[in-house]
């Protein structure tokens, strides 16, 4: 490669998984949210679903009936990189390559991968790869390959711990470990946080994850009923402005592009008067 | 609110209950987590060496993996009293 001409991909293309060991912490509405909010600003991304036979990355972005070929097809040859890719319909610079929801997790092969995304690094400025949960082979093939991570965390006892576990595995099993390469990147992103049981002691604080995991936080994701309203209608969450998990994901996205963002959402909402009597959120 | 606390003392709210326990989960999983892989392999495979030379069982072979402060401790005990040397050739190499 040295001595060569560096082509767009040395340069740009970034390779970032969205990790947790533990299940439904909200990778997928992460790995979403973070690639819209990254084409929002200009940046051509693509997020990859690597939850072979569990496929779900599709019906969060509401792609799921543009389905025809899968990232497997594409690491066996069967169909190419173009026909598999999806173009989000909202934005331009955002695409989804999908998985397949009738093999298994053995079908990722690491060479297969490793081809599928040196083309994509062509064509990409970020290559998001949402990874399944657990530490076995699917989720080991989706962080082998990253130059940065984003640890998916929520305010609680054994998703903190697996966030160790899985920080400890970047260390150890990435190809930057491998390799002696300088380490993956880590970044925790705080997610399901409800500032109000924080304040009654009822949940760990920011400031508890940070100290445990002791690695710089990108964002705190507010619990929020703009998540699942998101995912009813397979829209990513970042495109919905008006929502605080919408305008926090896109928070992060921004501290990940290099900017200083005061950190907004850890601290309890007043509630009006009315809304207390009357409601709760 | 001091002089209260005084008092009676606040019970531990149960998220400050949850970050004391992962303090020590991930203590303890920190310094466990550097080697125990290969301490089986490595036990299995000394047996097989060691077994060359004298008769052992299983049981003869302690391998643990210790830590005070820093320093990393691999402990092998190889127990031999009462084992019997084997006269095969690779014995003969070893002078006793």
């Amino acid at each position: 490669m040295r001595g060569q001409a560096r082509g767009r991909e040395d340069l740009l293309a970034k390779v970032v998984v969205i990790t947790s060991g533990k299940g439904g912490v909200g990778k997928t509405t992460s790995a979403a949210a973070f690639a819209a909010g990254l084409a929002l600003r200009g940046h051509k991304t693509v997020v990859i679903d690597f939850d072979v036979g569990l496929r779900n990355l599709d019906l969060v972005m509401g792609c799921e009936r543009r389905v025809v070929f899968d990232f497997i097809n594409v690491i066996n040859g069967d169909a190419n990189l173009n026909q598999a890719l999806i173009k989000d319909k909202r934005n331009d610079n955002l695409f989804i390559f999908p998985t397949s929801q009738t093999r298994d997790k053995d079908a990722l092969r690491r060479e297969g991968v490793e081809r599928v995304l040196e083309e994509l690094k062509q064509q990409f400025d970020y290559i998001i790869c949402d990874s399944p949960a657990g530490i076995e082979h699917g989720a080991i093939t989706a962080l082998y390959f990253a130059d940065s991570a984003i640890i998916v965390t929520n305010p609680e006892v054994s998703s903190v711990r697996d966030s160790d576990r899985i920080i400890g595995i970047l260390a150890s099993r990435s190809r930057r470990a491998e390799r002696n390469e300088p380490p993956v990147e880590l970044h925790l992103l705080l997610t399901r946080y409800d500032p109000g049981r924080v304040v009654r002691g009822e949940m760990l604080t920011v400031d508890d994850v940070k100290e445990i995991l002791s690695i710089p936080l990108l964002g705190v994701i507010p619990e929020s009923e703009s998540v699942l309203r998101a995912s009813n209608t397979g829209t990513p969450v970042a495109f919905d402005e008006d929502s605080p998990a919408g305008r926090a994901y896109l928070d992060a996205v921004a501290r990940f592009l290099g900017e200083q963002r005061e950190m907004r959402f850890v601290q309890p909402e007043r509630r009006g008067f009315l809304r207390v009597l009357f409601g709760r959120a | 609110m001091r002089l209260f606390d005084l008092f009676f003392p606040p019970r531990p709210t149960s998220a400050a209950i949850a970050k004391e326990r992962l303090k020590i989960v991930l203590a303890h999983e920190r310094a466990g987590s550097q080697a125990p892989d290969f301490l089986p392999r490595l036990q299995k495979e000394l047996i097989e060496v060691v077994g060359r030379y004298v008769e052992i069982r299983d049981d003869m072979i302690r391998v643990s993996l210790g830590k005070t402060g820093e320093t990393s401790l691999l402990e092998i005990n190889i127990e031999i009293e009462g084992a019997k040397a084997k006269a095969a050739s690779a014995a003969s190499a070893v002078p006793a």
